[in-house]
């Protein structure tokens, strides 16, 4: 087990190195979440629903569509040169491969919700330092959902025609109970409710986490073997 | 037995069927609008209901037979596997439409609402959406044991995905009639309604044996025909 998740680790690592050296896909989705941010702001009528209204959905779809453009680049890069061929042929577990790019794809959505917060709370006007910790616990089940089921998703349709399409296609199935979830808490947050009247919604989310997860790194060898 | 025999038969068999299943739908509709009483509230409205709830039954059963096809297939690596899952991802996504269009013109009247965002709607819309992402996957797909592998994936993610769905509208409210057949007590339903729509259920489910067959026999040839290709190919 210290040895898989060591693996992981390195995997992670290195996937975060070559990101860092470019910086492409992080700047392309951080200014993507930025625009989205400030898109969604006018996609309303002022006279009649306040920006506090739409602010929970708006940050919810500025993550998952920030996460869904980032999220094909932990295995785009493994396709050229066939590097994921020279991973497979190190002596490590399948499953650490698996652990190790949710890690990085994790750390990326991280990044990308970290810069994003603070302009979402510049943006929308909503009153959130004081909820800060409720409002990261549910940022941080949520995102983990779809990470998990993104990066599963991802290692297959990399190697389709139409990747960039195909992912949002198979994924936003996927993304309903996390992300209507995350809006419902979120929402219940910023309005200032305690935590506890969207414990029902909480517990979801938490179920989801678990059950995909589990069924995710079990799948993710299948994806594989050739 | 050779492949191509083997789908000619099943070809055979599914078209007598489904031939076989079509007449006795048009009896079941001769049944439903002029042996089966109208109902008292919904008025003749209330006919759609035996075509509308057994496309329903046949679709959710077409998407869990490709779940458990696709669990079959991870396991034993037969190819038939993914053939006949693909098969009855795509029965399922032809009822499911059936059930999509049905369901609103039976809302609008009764409920005043072609849409509303209730749990078994939602569930049934998103489930038909990813089985179409299955099926446009498969066809962007070129390798047929690649194809199969994460087509049994997606297969399988489904399978786990509708109880997560449903659990999530059903935190919201709904509309949808509560069930009148499988309840822990017996159904609310006049018996000459209830024979009807039981006659319905099943020219449904034999319907659906009807398409399942020839379209898995389809597969077979289309599989044999890229086999040939790439021995030729090759050769």
């Amino acid at each position: 087990m210290g040895e898989m998740l060591r693996a992981a680790m390195a995997i992670a690592v290195k996937d975060l190195a070559v990101e860092w050296r470019t910086k492409t896909a992080l700047v392309s989705s951080l200014a993507f979440a930025v625009l989205v941010l400030a898109v969604l702001f006018f996609a309303r009528d002022p006279t009649a629903v306040s920006a506090v209204d739409v602010a929970p959905g708006a940050l919810w779809v500025t993550f998952t569509f920030a996460a869904m453009i980032g999220l094909n680049r932990a295995f785009l890069m493994e396709r050229e040169n066939r590097a994921l061929d020279g991973i497979l042929l190190a002596p490590v577990p399948r499953t650490a491969l698996f652990l190790g790019k949710v890690a990085a794809n994790l750390a990326f959505v991280a990044a990308v919700e970290v810069v994003s917060v603070p302009l979402f709370v510049l943006f929308y006007d909503v009153p959130l330092w004081d909820r800060l910790p409720a409002l990261a616990l549910v940022i941080g089940t949520a995102t983990f959902a779809f990470v998990v089921v993104g990066t599963l998703l991802s290692s297959m349709v990399v190697r389709t025609r139409f990747s960039e399409i195909m992912l949002p296609l198979l994924l936003l199935p996927f993304l309903v109970p996390p992300v209507v979830g995350a809006v419902q808490v979120t929402a219940r947050i910023l309005a200032g409710r305690p935590l506890s009247e969207a414990a029902g919604w909480l517990r979801l989310l938490l179920a989801f986490d678990i059950v995909f997860f589990a069924i995710s790194t079990l799948l993710f060898t299948a994806t594989l073997d050739e | 037995m050779t492949q191509r025999d083997r789908a000619l038969l099943f070809a055979r068999r599914g078209t007598l069927v489904t031939a076989v299943m079509l007449v006795a739908l048009a009896g079941v509709y001769v049944r439903a609008l002029l042996f089966t009483p109208i109902e008292r509230f919904q008025g003749p409205a209330q006919k759609i209901f035996y075509v509308h709830a057994p496309a329903a039954w046949s679709a959710l059963l077409a998407f869990a037979v490709t779940g458990v096809l696709s669990i079959l297939y991870l396991w034993l690596r037969d190819r038939r596997l993914d053939l006949a899952g693909a098969a009855s991802a795509e029965v399922g996504v032809a009822f499911s439409v059936i059930m999509l269009t049905t369901g609103p013109i039976w809302g609008k009247p009764i409920w005043g609402t072609w849409w509303t965002w209730d749990a078994r709607l939602t569930s049934t819309l998103f489930i038909f959406l990813l089985f179409v992402g299955y099926i446009v996957l498969r066809g962007a797909l070129v390798d047929p044991e690649m194809r199969a592998r994460y087509s049994a994936v997606i297969g399988i993610m489904g399978l786990v995905l509708v109880p997560f769905i449903h659990f999530t509208v059903f935190l919201f409210r709904t509309l949808h009639p509560d069930p009148i057949l499988m309840k822990p007590d017996k159904p609310s339903l006049p018996g000459d309604m209830l024979l009807t729509l039981l006659m319905s259920f099943g020219v449904f489910t034999v319907l659906y044996v009807g398409f399942l067959a020839q379209r898995y026999a389809l597969g077979l040839l289309e599989d044999l025909r890229d086999e040939e290709a790439a021995g030729h190919a090759v050769s």
